[in-house]
């Protein structure tokens, strides 16, 4: 079996690396996407959207609907796992492994955790708010924000952190944050626009219809980062903890 | 532009040959805490390949989920199930 399986990798390698050939080399300024696709973001993206960063700009503009779904799938799979692995005392089977147990907080991890946990939430606050003009953006500040609270759970409990963020709440801001992306493309829509077109946002914040893009992106990214970061504590919460959300590690 | 120049070419191969490592001892340790240690060091490397490639935005993410959360989640469930694999 263990050959078939090798032999079927390699075979699959061997394709994947023949197909690669054809794709353009790294860098290619005659390649297609180099020629019709890159050039325009990078002459228009800026006095389009007045976001220096094109990456934020293709994905949360250009691209708005594509990362709406991406944001709509952390939430199904946070959904599923929750569904799948979540049980209550009450249904707990009596032949699950025994867990390491726990001997205590070590008060230097503790320590360190306290000091480092509000650096990472500034940190991702700033991801979040700063991914216009440097890398970043709601993906990658919820993702450090939910890291920061799994920190926390490792350090203390993971009852601590529940405690603090109650799961009824992690699932309602999750799903929040998937209704603020698709309310701000409902009320473009109601503004007269096409769904997620920012620019008709430009009557309600009272600034330019080109400096509305840019605060449009930023309103999504913020329920980007509130799907995220929720889910990530879920599935922590879930997977390390069995499905119980007594303990963790 | 130069930016594959000659320091850096070196550097690429030597990142690309650390994934490649990474990849294969992850896979081929048996204990799944060490395989997830590995794998979480296989994203790190992932990321500075990123890097190289001026993706900053794709290392980010990769660092944040690869190196970061999902080395954790790997950990959690490993610790759940049994702790070595059969084969």
């Amino acid at each position: 079996m263990k050959v078939i399986a090798a032999l079927f990798s390699i075979v699959l390698g061997v394709v994947l690396l023949v197909a690669a050939n054809d794709l353009p080399i790294w860098g290619d300024p005659e390649s297609p996407v180099s020629v019709h696709l890159s050039s325009y973001f990078i002459e228009h993206s800026v006095e389009q959207t007045s976001v220096p960063n094109f990456v934020t700009a293709v994905l949360a503009d250009y691209r708005g609907y594509d990362t709406m779904f991406e944001t709509a799938v952390i939430f199904c799979a946070g959904i599923t796992v929750m569904t799948i692995l979540r049980r209550s005392h009450r249904l707990r089977k009596k032949n699950v492994p025994p867990r390491p147990v726990r001997e205590g907080q070590d008060i230097i991890i503790c320590s360190a955790a306290r000091l480092i946990v509000p650096m990472m939430q500034l940190f991702a606050l700033y991801v979040l708010a700063h991914g216009h003009h440097s890398p970043g953006g709601g993906f990658q500040g919820g993702v450090i924000f939910g890291a920061s609270f799994i920190l926390l759970a490792l350090a203390y409990d993971l009852k601590t952190v529940l405690s603090r963020l109650k799961e009824k709440t992690m699932m309602l801001v999750s799903g929040l944050g998937v209704l603020v992306y698709a309310g701000i493309g409902v009320l473009c829509l109601f503004l007269g626009g096409n769904f997620l077109d920012y620019s008709r946002l430009a009557s309600i914040l009272q600034v330019t219809e080109i400096e509305a893009r840019s605060h449009g992106i930023l309103g999504v990214e913020v329920g980007v980062a509130l799907t995220v970061t929720c889910i990530m504590l879920s599935l922590y919460a879930d997977l390390a903890s069995g499905g119980e959300m007594d303990e963790g590690l | 532009m130069e930016v594959n120049s000659w320091v850096l070419w070196q550097f690429d191969v030597l990142i690309l040959l650390m994934v490649l490592v990474c990849a294969v001892v992850a896979l081929q340790l048996r204990d799944l805490v060490a395989s997830a240690i590995s794998f979480g060091a296989y994203s790190f490397f992932m990321c500075l390949l990123w890097t190289l490639m001026l993706a900053v935005d794709v290392a980010f993410t990769e660092a944040a989920v690869g190196a970061g959360v999902s080395t954790v989640l790997f950990l959690g469930t490993a610790l759940h199930i049994r702790r070595r694999a059969k084969d």
